[in-house]
């Protein structure tokens, strides 16, 4: 059965670190599965946790959130913020059957095109491994 | 060394007795008014009141087992910008703690008045308070509630017992108080000790003469005992919900009577947010859009995004929950709100070395950061 799952990933990437570094993956030719959906943010820390809360609800099989590293956020502190607020998930989504690995937060800076695949084919795998969110079936959301 | 008083109990009635004292505040020239539960008719509920003629005060009842709502909401709006006078405010431990939460949001301030806190024996919901009352006088039945020494009398009356937001609450002394009223342990029926717990309530204190004690004997020790049993309360509600939801179905049933009326939030004293998402029009949703979505399950419960409702506000302030219950209380159709905030609470709050109104300096986990923590949060490419 988990042969056929083929998961659906949203990805909330900073324009300034990790969406230029998707870009040069895919200028790059580099290898990707296309499970990925992105949605580009100026910034990790306009990511509420409510936008990962609701893509998991609604069909989302895995969120990846992916900033600035350390020190480059062009806001100064947006994804030191960011870190937080997944924490704060990482908290409460379990607690309800979510699984932590679910929501996965990484840092890949402008020029990590490599970095980037290398993320999203790991992220893709591990999910594909996982199973569908239980949400996928469920009326009530 | 904190100055203790005693309020002196004539007639075996202390709320007769918290009466006086509280006129006392009022005839205080610093003191402009008093937030405080008052019975405005023969039966119902007491309801916070803003008393500033202290003959209007022989209706307040602070010892009441009622909770109509939390007034930590209703005292932001009196101490959020000026009103030229200090008043004072008779407040339940959590209250307190939810004003503290609020003032570090900025939607309160402790500028201008004085906390008097009370220890909390616990109080019934709305509904099952009528029950408790039944045909009884108001004032008679708060005082065959307490009976003869705070925090020793059965709390089950008619039926009822006090909220399960009481009884698993390990706060039943007031935290950030300028006074406090310690009914716990107190022999109600001959005096009621106060003591002042800052400067404010010092320099008040000493204004309204009252005889010195030593100190309120018995006090810790029915804290002490009061504040196990409801850990132990706490901790058998905190696994028994924990097994209920622990997975999104279960959470689905355990939330299946929510119609999304938002009651919950309304009566939440610490969700914050002055326009809350869930009432805009991103929540206006096209009838195409609806049609796609059942399509996709074959069906779609409506109204829609009632999970995402509470996780939201489980991300938004379960930091901050005091665990008033006044969520549970709101609710028309009795879903345990409260202990579902809590258990989640239990954990964030923990994660985040946090307990809300415990302390003014300590800020909200979601408003600051360090450069240098929660790594184990980021994936690292191997
Ligand atoms: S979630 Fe419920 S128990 Fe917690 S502070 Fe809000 S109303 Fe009180
Ligand atoms: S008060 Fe009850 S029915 Fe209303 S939104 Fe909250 S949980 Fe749902
Ligand atoms: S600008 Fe990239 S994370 Fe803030």
């Amino acid at each position: 059965m988990n042969n056929e799952f083929e998961p659906t990933i949203l990805a909330f990437v900073c324009n300034w670190c990790t969406y230029t570094a998707a870009d040069l993956a895919g200028t790059s030719r580099m290898v990707q599965q296309p499970n990925l959906r992105l949605v580009r943010m100026m910034c990790t820390g306009m990511v509420d946790p409510k936008y990962i809360v609701k893509s998991l609800l609604s069909g989302a099989d895995g969120v990846l959130v992916s900033g600035c590293h350390p020190g480059d956020c062009h806001y100064i502190n947006g994804n030191y913020k960011a870190r937080r607020r997944v924490k704060l998930l990482n908290e409460i989504l379990p607690q309800f059957g979510i699984e932590k690995e679910r929501v996965k937060l990484t840092w890949v800076g402008a020029s990590e095109g490599n970095e980037f695949a290398a993320t999203v084919n790991n992220f893709i795998n591990e999910i594909r491994e996982l199973g569908p969110m239980e949400a996928c079936s469920m009326a009530v959301v | 060394m904190a100055t203790t008083v005693k309020i002196q109990v004539d007639g075996n009635n202390p709320v007769l007795a918290l009466q006086g004292f509280l006129k006392g505040l009022l005839d205080d020239e610093s003191i402009g008014g008093i937030l405080v539960p008052v019975h405005l008719f023969e039966k119902g509920l007491p309801m916070p009141t803003l008393v500033t003629d202290s003959a209007k005060l022989s209706g307040a009842d602070p010892l009441a087992p009622a909770f109509s709502m939390n007034s930590a909401k209703l005292l932001a709006r009196l101490t959020r910008g000026q009103s030229g006078e200090r008043i004072a405010a008779v407040l339940r431990p959590c209250e307190i703690r939810a004003f503290v939460e609020l003032v570090k949001l900025n939607q309160g301030s402790l500028d201008d008045v004085v906390i008097v806190g009370v220890d909390c024996m616990g109080a019934y919901d709305n509904l099952s308070y009528k029950t408790f009352l039944g045909d009884a006088d108001s004032f008679q039945a708060t005082l065959d509630f307490h009976g003869l020494i705070g925090g020793e009398a059965d709390t089950v009356r008619n039926g009822v017992d006090i909220a399960s937001a009481c009884q698993s609450c390990e706060h039943p002394a007031p935290q950030n108080a300028d006074v406090v009223i310690g009914i716990a342990g107190a022999h109600l029926h001959e005096s009621i000790p106060v003591m002042a717990t800052s400067a404010r309530g010092e320099a008040l204190l000493s204004g309204l003469n009252l005889p010195d004690i030593e100190s309120a004997n018995g006090r810790d020790k029915t804290l002490e005992s009061l504040i196990a049993a409801r850990i132990v309360n706490r901790d058998a509600m905190l696994e028994k919900t924990k097994a209920l939801t622990g997975t999104l179905t279960d959470l689905s049933e355990y939330l299946s009577a929510c119609v999304n009326c938002y009651n919950c939030r309304v009566a939440c004293p610490v969700c914050y947010c002055k326009e809350c998402v869930f009432n805009t029009d991103v929540f206006e949703h096209k009838p195409w859009q609806y049609m796609e979505w059942a399509k996709r399950k074959g069906s779609l419960k409506m109204p829609t995004d009632t999970i995402f409702y509470h996780l939201t506000r489980m991300a938004h302030m379960s930091t901050a929950c005091v665990g008033c219950g006044q969520c549970s209380n709101a609710c028309p159709n009795g879903i345990p709100v409260m202990e579902l905030f809590r258990t989640v609470a239990a954990r964030t709050q923990e994660s985040f070395d946090y307990e809300p109104g415990r302390s003014l300096d300590e800020s909200p986990p979601l408003s600051v950061f360090k450069e240098d923590e929660f790594q184990e949060t980021v994936s690292h490419m191997a």
